[in-house]
């Protein structure tokens, strides 16, 4: 658990971090809260030879209004979210599911945009971001773009940010009135990763689902939408035969990994039952 | 005038002894960040080292090549078992009776085997220095499974015991044979099942787990070239056996080697043997005469130190149609991984495993452990528990629930006919122990009545009753004796030391006291318990008596602190050590009283002249006297030392009962209630003992919910982060509820049984039964652990119970 030697840069402000990493390419890896990076660089998986910390550009952290838009700062910490009196009003869902991440020291250190950045299938806030439909603020040696959640992600590790951008924020709109949401998570204990997960958002229109959002965690190569399963519900009303429509759909999907936390055939039937829980508890609420 | 009296009441409850829920005096300096664990140690000139792993579980070495190595700057040594071979230590003994390697010789044996060190100047070129030694290897079949393991063509795992056909507990009958031991009568066994209408059989996985302490083993070796003196800080819950140890191996005096155990994070049963590391460091100190650093981390940790368990159990009983057992059998293979490195009594291979005829009366019995080698980590160490007591408990309560389902006799009812009777004790058992003392029918009731046992059964029928009902709701009732104490030296030694227990007290002239201790406290308390005795048996204030332990040069020798044996065994010497103060302090205060001896009454603190309370010496004023002007004929001084060797082992025990909710869904088990009434005998400390009990328990559900060391068929260690291996936190964890009845011990001094592993013990087939009970109404009659949420949803799916 001891990771080779590495250079640290501790740039100031955005722009200076796109420069070193610009400077100094392939071997550079960024550091948010450091909860995936670092235990991969001390078992030697992950060997950096410059690590460029985050952490005192003050410009990443803290959650605002734009609007209609919250915006949450890619250095924000887990702890923040659940914190966040604009987040409950506005984005209610991030708290509570932040609440199920990691355990209270990770969630000290562990940054919402270094959750989304890293590209793992088993962080939340890929699934979280799907259903909120959030869009990322990139930043480059070309200045700033702008990428949807959706689409986002393209294999384990993998994403639509380039080499030489920093993700600087994430965007998400209010909910609407009448919204309900979810997040099911199925672990093993406290800090663990998802056996399966479900987020849910949705909008109730009368007797039917006006909008609906529906992510999974975990249980797939990458964060998945599960948009046949949203098709089986919008416009619909919400009965016990939709759900099992929606259910299937989303089950449909998936492709798990064979690990400790189960088989994929556990994995692809708690996927299943996530979603019915998340899809009763949102629905519940949207009252 | 006279002097106004202090009520007796009043100065006995000053004192803070036997009985009092004192604070403990270790937490001040624990929960400021003040303690001092052997990775605090700092010493000038100190030299760190890191260990070469085999990658792989099984394979012959082609070649090792440590230039790389050496050539990084700050590099001292990298040393192989080529290097230790000239002074013959490239193996090691074992306390049971085997050898192992302490660097890989020729051949690894299992995954993360140790292989090669390397010496460096910081913690972290030793760690590249390691990531640069070159080990070519030739991949061998690999044995996971201790039956494949038995089998005529299976490969042979170790070579260099090749031509021996017997070892250190007999005959070996095939190459990867280790032992096999026998206990009980087998024709009187197999006469009860003759003659018996009922007999039932289980087969059980107790799985392989690992103790996990919070701090992971390591130390600090330094010798010292010029005094020829070596000190090793060390993470041992048995300094003064690796003092013995160390010597022997190292041909260094034992009056030269200290041992130092600091505070110590946990143990377990990790921290009793001697590994591999340790060795290394220690010949590396000699070698280089510098201090040398060793600290493992958490996956050396669970990969490498000893495991648990590991034993494939066949159970039979044989009964009468009402119930009452008549016979018992027991088949082990117990699979002991690469070398045989158990730490159990010499004469005992599987430890106290014969003391699974349970808390029952049962007249004929018989077990059978066959010892196995594989390619897994060596170990099976007693993991919070007295040797194997933990696998015996399992078993015979597991077959007690087989029983009571295959008469359909209620799981209460079965062990109210079966137990051992009060006017029983003390009890021989069919395995030739002397049970000291039990009441265990109150204790049940007590139990059953605090839960409302048979509102439970009928809220229990009626979720059956409901198809529609989203979870399965078991009851777990186990009834448990513990053995510990370990123990009389005519039965227990280790390495011929036999295995009593020391204490040296020593009364200072302003009658403050200092005690010093063959064992070592891991998080136990010592130092706030044992003062309560001598407190109570000297008249001292608890908080003027200093308990050290832990350093050889300083403490009796002692065989330190596993198996649940510091009370019943350093608390006896403790006891019988101040009563040899009592004796002289009577007769100082006789001669200052100017009465004789038995002329005095001891009351609280003070010896009094019969019938007349104004006239008194407390036992300060005897220490003053002691130092100051002692009677003609008495040495002056008030201190004094016992070896005390048990004449029997004790006997705690308990009725656990537990309540889960397993969820049909997803397969999780909620547990809703656990009650657990422990009978430790005398209760020195109820704080403590509850503090002791919580750990146990939680350590308990651990691995009965989730603690497991999958291996693939390479041999690879599928889980050896806490990630993957289960340390409950406190949002895992449930809700204890604890109650206790007291049965003292009739031999031991103060009445003490011991209590720490109890929960341990007690708690693990109780979680284990109350899972199985859930499905029992589906003929379902065992399920081994772990009951991780995969694992109980897959029983669901198997029985058609999944929703």
């Amino acid at each position: 658990m001891i990771p080779p030697k590495f250079d640290y840069h501790a740039p100031k402000s955005v722009a200076e971090a796109v420069a070193l990493l610009e400077q100094l390419g392939s071997e550079a890896k960024l550091l948010a809260g450091g909860h995936s990076l670092l235990p991969m660089m001390k078992l030697r998986f992950a060997q950096p030879e410059h690590l460029i910390d985050l952490n005192r550009i003050p410009e990443l952290r803290g959650i605002c209004l734009d609007g209609d838009t919250v915006v949450i700062g890619a250095m924000t910490v887990e702890n923040e979210l659940i914190a966040s009196e604009v987040l409950r009003e506005r984005v209610p869902l991030l708290g509570e599911a932040a609440r199920l991440i990691a355990d209270p020291q990770v969630r000290n250190r562990g940054t919402i945009g270094g959750d989304i950045a890293h590209g793992d299938p088993g962080n939340d806030h890929p699934a979280l971001s799907l259903v909120c439909d959030a869009q990322f603020v990139l930043q480059g040696p070309n200045g700033r773009r702008t990428v949807d959640a959706h689409g986002f992600f393209l294999g384990t590790y993998m994403t639509q940010l380039e080499e030489s951008e920093v993700m600087v924020a994430i965007r998400i709109p209010s909910f609407a009135t009448h919204s309900g949401w979810a997040y099911e998570k199925l672990k093993r204990k406290t800090g663990d990763w998802a056996t399966a997960g479900c987020a849910v958002v949705l909008r109730r229109s009368g007797d039917v689902v006006s909008h609906i959002r529906i992510g999974l965690t975990n249980v797939a190569p990458t964060a998945l939408r599960a948009e046949a399963a949203e098709q089986a519900l919008l416009g619909q009303p919400f009965t016990d035969e939709n759900i099992a429509r929606a259910v299937a759909a989303a089950i449909a999907i998936t492709d798990p990994a064979d690990d400790l936390r189960g088989d994929p055939e556990y994995k692809t039937a708690m996927a299943g039952v996530m979603v019915k829980r998340a899809l009763n508890t949102a629905w519940a609420r949207s009252a | 005038m006279s002097a106004v009296i202090q009520p007796a009441d009043e100065r006995e409850a000053s004192l803070a002894g036997i009985g009092v829920s004192r604070l403990r005096k270790e937490d001040a300096r624990f929960i400021q960040g003040k303690g001092n664990y052997v990775d605090d140690i700092k010493l000038p000139g100190m030299l760190h080292m890191d260990i070469v792993r085999s990658p792989i579980a099984h394979g012959r070495i082609k070649r090792i090549n440590k230039e790389a190595a050496l050539a990084i700057p700050g590099v001292h040594a990298v040393l192989t078992a080529d290097d230790l071979k000239p002074l013959k230590l490239h193996w090691m003994p074992t306390l049971a009776g085997d050898v192992a390697a302490v660097l890989a010789d020729e051949k690894v044996h299992f995954q993360m085997q140790e292989v090669a060190i390397v010496i460096a100047d910081d913690r972290y070129i030793a760690a590249d220095a390691a990531e640069a030694v070159e080990v070519e290897y030739e991949e061998l079949p690999v044995v996971i499974d201790p039956y494949d393991a038995l089998l005529p063509d299976a490969p042979v795992l170790r070579e260099d015991l090749a031509g021996k056909t017997s070892g250190a507990h007999g005959p070996r009958e095939h190459h990867n044979h280790i032992f096999t031991w026998d206990a009980g009568d087998l024709a009187a066994a197999d006469a009860a099942f003759a003659a018996a209408p009922i007999k039932v059989e289980q087969h059980m996985h107790y799985p392989r787990v690992h103790p996990c302490p919070l701090e992971t083993c390591g130390c600090v070796a330094s010798f010292d070239p010029i005094r020829g003196e070596l000190t090793t800080y060390i993470t041992s819950q048995a300094p003064h056996v690796v003092r013995t140890v160390v010597s022997m191996l190292s041909g260094v005096p034992e009056s030269k080697v200290r041992i130092v155990s600091p505070d110590i994070g946990g143990g377990f049963g990790n921290k009793v043997g001697i590994y591999p590391g340790y060795v290394c460091a220690i010949v590396a100190s000699i070698v280089l005469g510098r201090p040398v650093k060793w600290i493992e981390d958490r996956i050396e940790n669970i990969s490498s130190t000893a495991f648990a368990r590991d034993y494939h159990m066949d159970g039979q009983l044989a009964a009468t149609e009402d119930g009452k057992i008549l016979g018992l059998k027991v088949n082990v293979v117990a699979d002991h991984g690469a070398f045989d490195a158990c730490a159990d009594p010499t004469k005992f291979p599987a430890g106290l495993f014969h003391i699974c005829s349970g808390s029952y009366d049962i007249a004929a019995a018989h077990c059978s452990v066959k010892g196995v080698y594989t390619n897994k980590a060596p170990g099976g160490v007693a993991y919070r528990c007295s040797f194997r007591v933990t696998e015996a408990v399992y078993l015979i309560e597991r077959m007690v629930d087989v029983l009571a389902q295959r008469l359909n006799i209620d799981k209460a009812e079965i062990r109210r006919r079966n137990f051992i009777r009060k006017e029983q004790f003390p009890y021989t058992s069919a395995f030739g122990f002397e049970y000291d003392s039990g009441d265990y029918h109150p204790a049940l009731e007590k139990v059953l009545d605090a839960v409302d046992y048979p509102a439970l059964r009928a809220e229990q029928a009626a979720r059956r009753a409901d198809p529609n009902s989203p979870t399965l709701m078991g009851i777990g009732l186990v009834s448990f004796t513990e053995i510990v104490g370990a123990g009389p030296s005519k039965m227990c030694d280790i390495l011929g030391v036999g295995m009593f227990d020391s204490c040296e007290i020593r009364i200072h002239p302003t009658g403050s006291a200092i005690a010093r201790m063959g064992t070592i406290t891991q998080g136990q308390g010592h130092q706030t318990t044992y003062a309560q005795i001598i407190a109570t048996e000297l008249g001292i204030p608890s908080e003027v008596i200093q308990v050290e332990e832990g350093d050889t040069s300083t403490a009796p020798y002692g065989l330190g602190t596993y198996g649940s044996r510091s009370t019943p065994v350093a608390g006896a010497a403790i006891a019988m050590a101040a009563r040899k103060i009592h004796a002289k302090a009577r007769k100082i205060a006789a001669h200052m009283l100017e009465v004789s001896e038995s002329d005095l009454d001891w009351e609280v603190d003070r010896f009094k002249v019969r019938g007349d309370d104004s006239k008194f010496k407390t036992m300060a004023d005897v220490a003053w006297q002691a130092y100051h002007q002692p009677p003609a004929g008495l040495e002056p001084g008030l201190e004094a030392v016992h070896y005390y060797d048990p004449p029997n082992f004790t006997f705690p025990f308990g009725i656990y009962l537990c309540v889960v909710d397993i969820d049909r869904a997803t397969g999780e088990t909620k547990i809703r209630r656990f009650y657990a009434l422990d009978d430790c005998g005398t209760r020195i400390n109820p704080m403590i003992i509850e503090g002791q009990i919580h750990g146990g328990l939680t350590e308990g559900f651990a691995v009965a919910m989730g603690q497991q060391m999958p291996f693939d068929a390479q041999g690879n260690l599928l889980g050896n982060t806490l990630m993957d291996y289960f340390l409950p936190t406190a949002v895992e964890t449930p809700k204890w509820e604890t109650d206790y009845t007291v049965t003292p011990s009739p031999h031991h001094p103060i009445g003490a049984k011991g209590v720490a592993e109890s929960p341990h013990v007690g708690s693990i087939p109780t979680f284990n039964a109350a899972v199985v009970d859930a499905f029992a109404h589906v003929g379902v009659t065992h399920l081994d652990m772990p009951h991780t949420a995969f694992r109980v949803w897959q029983a669901l799916k198997a029985h058609n119970l999944a929703i």
